[in-house]
């Protein structure tokens, strides 16, 4: 079977498992969202907590939730970073340096995994299990506690209410999050991925050289990595190495593991919504996006014109030879489209336009299926944003899912709309102006221009994978990458809160024959082609001059 | 006669002697451009422009450009210089020429606004002989003064006729030349300022404060002095400003990158686009114009107020452009039946006795009770008796007329016959007369309730006639089968309805089977029946608890508290002062199946907003094609690829780009203001077409102009 017959293959197969999961596991996490029984273990941390399980909030009081607990989560793992030659299992390690400990307190806790260090030579074990694994599941349960409030505004009517953050959040990670990562954690074991609390091994290569062989506790770092689209890897290598990744069909369960929960909360929004076609929209605008993207990264990195390249067939330079270029392909595709960031292949590598497509991916907006959760509302936004130009051309005051979108609600979407956009093009066109932020270039041309424009792309959009040709472990890199990332994904959470909140207090608009049917394919094509649009008009002209000019 | 073809110095030809005729919206004479073009430029003031977001951006851009202009005085760069002010000058002319109509409307209204004085009457009371008079000036008269006016004088404010009945030439206001009739009580007691009686003499209370007339707020309405957005504009601004700092912040985030890149290639020549500095200014002002959103920016107030204008035309005042909108998203409307759906003139058909009573005692009662009946159905009575039973009209004496009110729903008259012997004929709604019956001791036969179904489910109104003698219990005599007559094409504008996804319920004081088979040969799709005018509340109430918006008509003082809680309330000219009050709109015709426009013109107003914003961000694509190869193509050959149009030089790509953009603006203004074509259907079927039309269409027509504008341009000397 030749490389293209392998792609299709793998890309087939993962369709066929996602759209199998689709129900079960939307299902599942419908009942997680709305059942209204509390597990014995879940009141004893409500009462440990403090909080009144049944208490629901308003869109105000979940958002100082999501930003008090984020708080306190940047300024925990900050502390434990700084901290770690203190503390057991340190290896010896030396504290994290200041910056690089902000950035990395920033990144773990906004699900971008944005990473300057490398993780076997910087951080200790207990850092690595007790902050940033912890991370990797409450910022994933974050997201999705964001996602699900939403959900309610337009589920529910006339209320102020949004349900309660600790409780969305101590749910998803007790009811979804650890019972997938023990189990997961079981099965990269068996298929070799290593855990355990080592300091590493010497070994001898054939060659005489020695050779140190870290170990730690990666398999269940590597599940919840996936699983919660956070993508920090243990190892630098991150996914391309083998004690994380051991093999071909734990890189297709990666692929699986970091789409499944995005692709899967369209089912479970429909079902609170009450009209399961509203979520397989969704669902299937998303899945468009991620189908062109990973066909067209396939393509570029299958047959590109380069002398190389056409020489060996593909383009392999950066790709792990244990995968080979599909299996990257396809793997880079999904963790730039899941705002993960996990790479088994060197993403800086890729044909100019192949790696374009995969910043592009990005600059969606992180929506198909984007990360846990906040996939899902930022298409929600979109979509909102397309209802409302879609809506007014069938003559209607604009209206989603029964919920007018009037001035408030298209202000609050709006914004959102802004944040992304700003962060990227301001910190891309800053580092490339100063002097300073220029010399962690190590290419030229257009080449450069794209690690940089990446490099915030990355950030704002809380991807955390890498044009690694940057030297990002500076001052400036480590400074304003861990603010824009902090920004990148607090100030839309705050606008999804406030658009969830003004859609809640509506009273339903019924449904008539003059109504826009949104689960209609002319709405979710709509939809794609906002989407499409929205991202080609706002990042061409810096496009242009990376990839493009590079490719073309 | 419409007041704009009245007015309006375009309309050649006189108008035809019958009916509102019509102007339709849209019909733009260039004249009309020109002679809107020192208003375009007057509005080129930052002061006014700023509420304009968009037009703002691109006014500042502009002045930017004029001092690079000056300072580094190239061709290119004073021709785009005078482009990117035109596109401003288009967008405000956009504006002007729909403010523009307003104000020829406006002009002939202040016309019929003349100086009158008025004969104040001091401490009137109704019936007296002759109270004190003075002169006073009309716009000195307060709320609550009593004036008098005869035949020939003008009546100097908003009333209501108090004494008296009077033919009123309303032309002033209506555009309509044949007088109307106004008299005190009822629902014909409103007088408008500025129109004149033609005969009798009517005593009116004022109703208006100084400067509040109608005339005042139709002069405000059309000339949109006091335009305030609307919701959904306000919404769209809303989005257009987002979308305009995302441009901003593409484009001057380019700069840093450009300068990167060009130092990358030294090689590279600079060129009017492209220098060591990076890009040149005038150049990043042009892309910045070319991709915000201008044309919507352009010509969405000018759409506002045009849609007003076309209500205006059809003879309907909004009182505010939020009332034109919530039109738009009408679920349910409410139609009364009489003078609606059907003729409103029900004709009595037959009289069916009951209990063997003689048909000719029937027919005699019946006449009797209607002789005072001034309504067309109780004229209608009359003449059939007479007709049909040889009965001739006759002087009653010693009868006391029992008129119609609501709350009991039934007329009649006590004829005295001799020493303590009164006869009582009612006649009435059945339930109200039979129950009169019951309560006079008499008893209803299953007879009289056969018959009235029997009428009922033909569509016909049943009219029961009962009497009673003093000392005799009271007895039904029969019925009387009024038809109802339907207007002709009623069926199709509900199933239009229907296809928009409007409900639409009749309301009807009939029994619920005369509703249900008028209402099945008109076509609406539910009625209320028997409705008194609290169920009618009732109705709208439960409609809006359900997230429903309702319209409705009404004329009389007992509608106004559902058309103020109606989301759309049209109250009739004819009508009272409360109601007019109480409504948004008021439509000068009085004709209530206006609602039906009213509601299509809403949707258009909102239709044209969006696809005019389809359109101008579809157009982006293209811009983006002609500009950004001509910006980068020195320094990265690889983008001349992208110049797929393949655009003679960078200057006159972005020239041309610039140069398209603002045409467009002045290519939409008619559409802009006659509004997008709209056909009742449903909504996939209208988002379809729409899409297709300025979606697909946004994509390629700058692709075709843009290439067709070069071929011109590129033959100019130093572009």
């Amino acid at each position: 079977m030749g490389s293209t017959g392998a792609g299709a293959l793998l890309i087939v197969s993962l369709v066929v498992a996602l759209a199998a999961a689709y129900r079960p596991v939307g299902d599942w996490l419908y009942r997680v969202f709305t059942g209204r029984r509390h597990w014995r273990v879940e009141r004893v941390i409500y009462r440990l907590v403090g909080v009144d399980p049944d208490g629901e909030q308003n869109w105000g009081g979940y958002a100082r939730s999501v930003l008090a607990f984020s708080a306190v989560s940047v300024l925990f793992l900050y502390a434990f970073l700084r901290l770690q030659n203190r503390l057991w299992l340190s290896l010896g390690r030396p504290p994290v340096k200041p910056d690089q400990a902000w950035n990395t307190a920033a990144s773990f806790v906004t699900n971008t995994n944005w990473q300057s260090y490398s993780g076997e030579s910087t951080m200790g074990h207990l850092v690595q299990m007790a902050g940033l694994t912890v991370q990797n599941f409450s910022s994933a349960a974050v997201g999705i506690a964001v996602a699900v409030a939403l959900v309610r505004g337009f589920a529910r009517g006339r209320t102020g209410r949004l349900g309660n953050f600790w409780v969305d959040l101590v749910r998803v990670c007790l009811r979804v999050l650890l019972p997938v990562a023990v189990v997961g954690a079981l099965v990269f074991v068996a298929a070799g991925a290593v855990d355990n609390l080592s300091a590493g091994h010497d070994a001898h290569t054939p060659a005489g050289a020695a050779q140190r062989l870290p170990g730690g506790p990666v398999a269940s770092q590597e599940i919840i990595k996936e699983f919660g689209t956070n993508g920090g890897g243990f190892y630098n290598a991150n996914s391309a190495h083998p004690f994380e990744n051991p093999t071909s069909w734990t890189n297709w369960l990666q692929i699986f593991l970091l789409l499944v929960i995005g692709f899967s909360l369209p089912r479970a929004f429909g079902r609170m919504v009450g009209d399961k076609r509203q979520g397989l929209a969704i669902a299937l605008v998303m899945a468009v996006l991620a189908l062109g993207s990973v066909i067209a990264i396939n393509g570029f990195q299958l047959a590109h014109r380069g002398t190389v390249p056409q020489a060996v067939g593909a383009a392999t330079e950066g790709v792990e030879a244990r995968f080979g270029v599909p299996q990257s392909a396809t793997f880079a595709a999904a963790t730039t489209l899941t705002s993960t960031g996990a790479v088994d292949s060197v993403h800086d590598s890729y044909t100019a336009l192949g790696g374009g497509v995969a910043m592009a991916n990005m600059m969606l907006g992180e929506v198909a299926p984007g990360g846990t959760g906040s996939g899902l509302y930022g298409i929600l936004v979109l979509a909102v944003i397309t209802v409302f130009v879609a809506g007014l051309m069938v003559g209607r005051t604009p209206e989603y899912l029964g919920k007018k979108i009037s001035a408030r609600e298209i202000k609050f979407a709006s914004l959102y709309f802004l944040t992304t956009p700003g962060l990227v093009l301001v910190g891309a066109a800053a580092a490339m102006a100063l002097k300073a932020a220029r010399v962690s270039m190590l290419n030229t041309g257009p080449h450069g221009l794209s690690e940089v424009l990446y490099a915030y792309t990355s950030a704002a959009n809380n991807n955390g994978s890498a044009f690694a040709g940057l030297n990002a472990d500076t001052a400036w890199y480590n400074t304003t990458l861990g603010v824009t990332m902090l920004l990148g994904r607090f100030v839309p959470m705050i606008f999804v809160l406030g658009l969830a909140g003004a859609l809640a207090a509506q009273r339903p608009v019924p449904v008539s024959a003059g109504t826009l049917r949104t689960h209609q394919p002319l709405f979710a094509g709509m939809v794609v082609g906002v989407v499409l649009i929205a991202v080609a008009l706002t990042y061409l002209p810096a496009l242009a001059l990376g990839p493009l000019a590079e490719g073309l | 006669m419409s007041i704009a073809a009245q007015q309006s110095p375009r309309v050649a030809q006189p108008p035809p002697p019958h009916g509102p005729t019509r102007v339709r919206g849209g019909l733009l004479d260039p004249k009309q451009l020109i002679r809107s073009f020192p208003d375009a430029l007057r509005k080129l003031n930052p002061a006014a422009l700023w509420r304009n977001p968009v037009m703002f951006i691109v006014e500042i851009g502009s002045a930017f450009t004029t001092v690079l202009a000056i300072v580094h005085p190239t061709v290119f760069a004073w021709l785009t210089t005078c482009w990117l002010w035109l596109t401003v000058v288009f967008a405000n002319l956009a504006e002007a020429v729909a403010e523009g109509r307003g104000k020829a409307q406006a002009e002939t209204l202040r016309r019929a606004k003349k100086e009158t004085v008025a004969r104040r009457l001091r401490d009137w009371t109704p019936g007296a002989e002759r109270p004190d008079e003075e002169a006073v000036p009309a716009q000195l008269l307060r709320l609550g003064d009593i004036v008098v006016i005869e035949a020939g004088q003008t009546i100097p404010g908003d009333g209501d006729v108090v004494e008296g009945i009077a033919s009123v030439d309303e032309s002033a206001i209506t555009g309509e030349s044949a007088p109307v009739i106004r008299e005190s009580g009822g629902d014909r007691s409103a007088v408008t300022g500025g129109t004149k009686v033609l005969s009798d003499r009517i005593v009116v209370r004022i109703t208006q404060r100084p400067g509040e007339s109608f005339i005042d707020r139709m002069i405000a309405l059309v000339e949109g002095a006091n335009r305030q957005k609307t919701p959904n504009e306000i919404a769209l601004n809303i989005l257009l400003a987002a979308l305009t700092i995302i441009f901003l912040l593409a484009v001057a985030t380019l700069q840093p990158l450009a300068v990167y890149s060009k130092a990358q290639t030294p090689a590279a020549p600079d060129n009017a686009a492209l220098t060591s500095h990076g890009v040149t200014g005038v150049v990043l002002v042009s892309l910045l114009v070319c991709l915000i959103p201008t044309t919507i920016g352009a010509l969405l107030s000018a759409i506002g107020i045009a849609g007003m204008d076309r209500l205006v035309q059809r003879n309907v005042l909004a009182m505010s452009g939020r009332a034109v909108e919530a039109a738009g998203d009408v679920n349910t409307l409410l139609l009364d039946k009489t003078g609606t759906i059907t003729l409103g003139n029900r004709q009595a058909r037959e009289f069916t006795p009951v209990d063997g009573v003689d048909e000719k005692a029937l027919a005699d009662a019946a006449q009797l009770a209607s002789l005072a009946d001034e309504t067309p159905e109780g004229r209608s009575i009359v003449v059939h008796a007479k007709q049909r039973y040889g009965l001739r009209e006759r002087q009653v004496n010693c009868a006391t007329w029992v008129p119609f009110t609501a709350q009991t729903r039934m007329s009649g008259v006590d004829l005295t016959e001799g020493a303590g012997v009164v006869r009582r004929i009612r006649k009435g709604a059945s339930s109200a007369v039979l129950k009169w019956v019951r309560d006079h001791g008499g008893h209803t036969s299953d007879h009289v309730a056969m018959v009235v179904d029997g009428v009922s489910a033909s569509g016909g109104t049943p009219l029961v006639v009962a009497e009673a003698r003093s000392g005799e219990p009271a007895r039904a005599l029969g019925v009387i089968d009024l038809k109802d007559v339907v207007k002709a094409g009623m069926r199709e504008r509900f199933d239009a309805m229907r296809r928009m996804g409007i409900r639409t319920v009749m309301i009807t004081g009939d029994n619920p089977l005369t509703a249900r088979a008028i209402a099945a040969e008109a076509g609406v799709d539910d009625f209320l029946a028997e409705a008194k005018p609290e169920d009618k509340m009732d109705l709208i109430r439960r409609e809006q608890e359900g997230g429903k918006l309702v319209a409705m008509t009404g004329d009389g003082t007992n509608d106004a508290p559902a058309l103020a809680q109606a989301d759309v309330g049209v109250a009739m000219n004819t009508g009272t002062s409360a109601a007019k009050e109480a409504g948004n709109m008021v439509d000068l015709d009085s004709d209530p199946t206006k609602l039906i426009e009213i509601v299509q013109i809403g949707k258009q107003l909102l239709i044209t907003r969006g696809a005019l914003t389809t359109f101008s961000i579809a157009n982006d694509i293209a811009k983006y094609f002609a500009i950004i190869p001509a910006m980068f193509a020195a320094v990265y050959p690889g983008l001349d690829r992208l110049n797929v149009m393949r655009l003679a030089s960078p200057s006159s790509a972005i020239l041309s780009a610039v140069i398209f953009n603002a045409l467009v603006i002045v290519a939409l203004i008619p559409l802009a203001l006659r509004g997008v074509r709209y056909r009742p259907s449903s909504a996939a079927a209208l988002l379809r077409r729409n899409l297709l039309v300025y979606g697909v269409g946004g994509i390629v027509t700058p692709f075709v102009g843009i290439k067709l504008i070069d071929l011109a341009v590129h033959f100019l000397p130093g572009v």
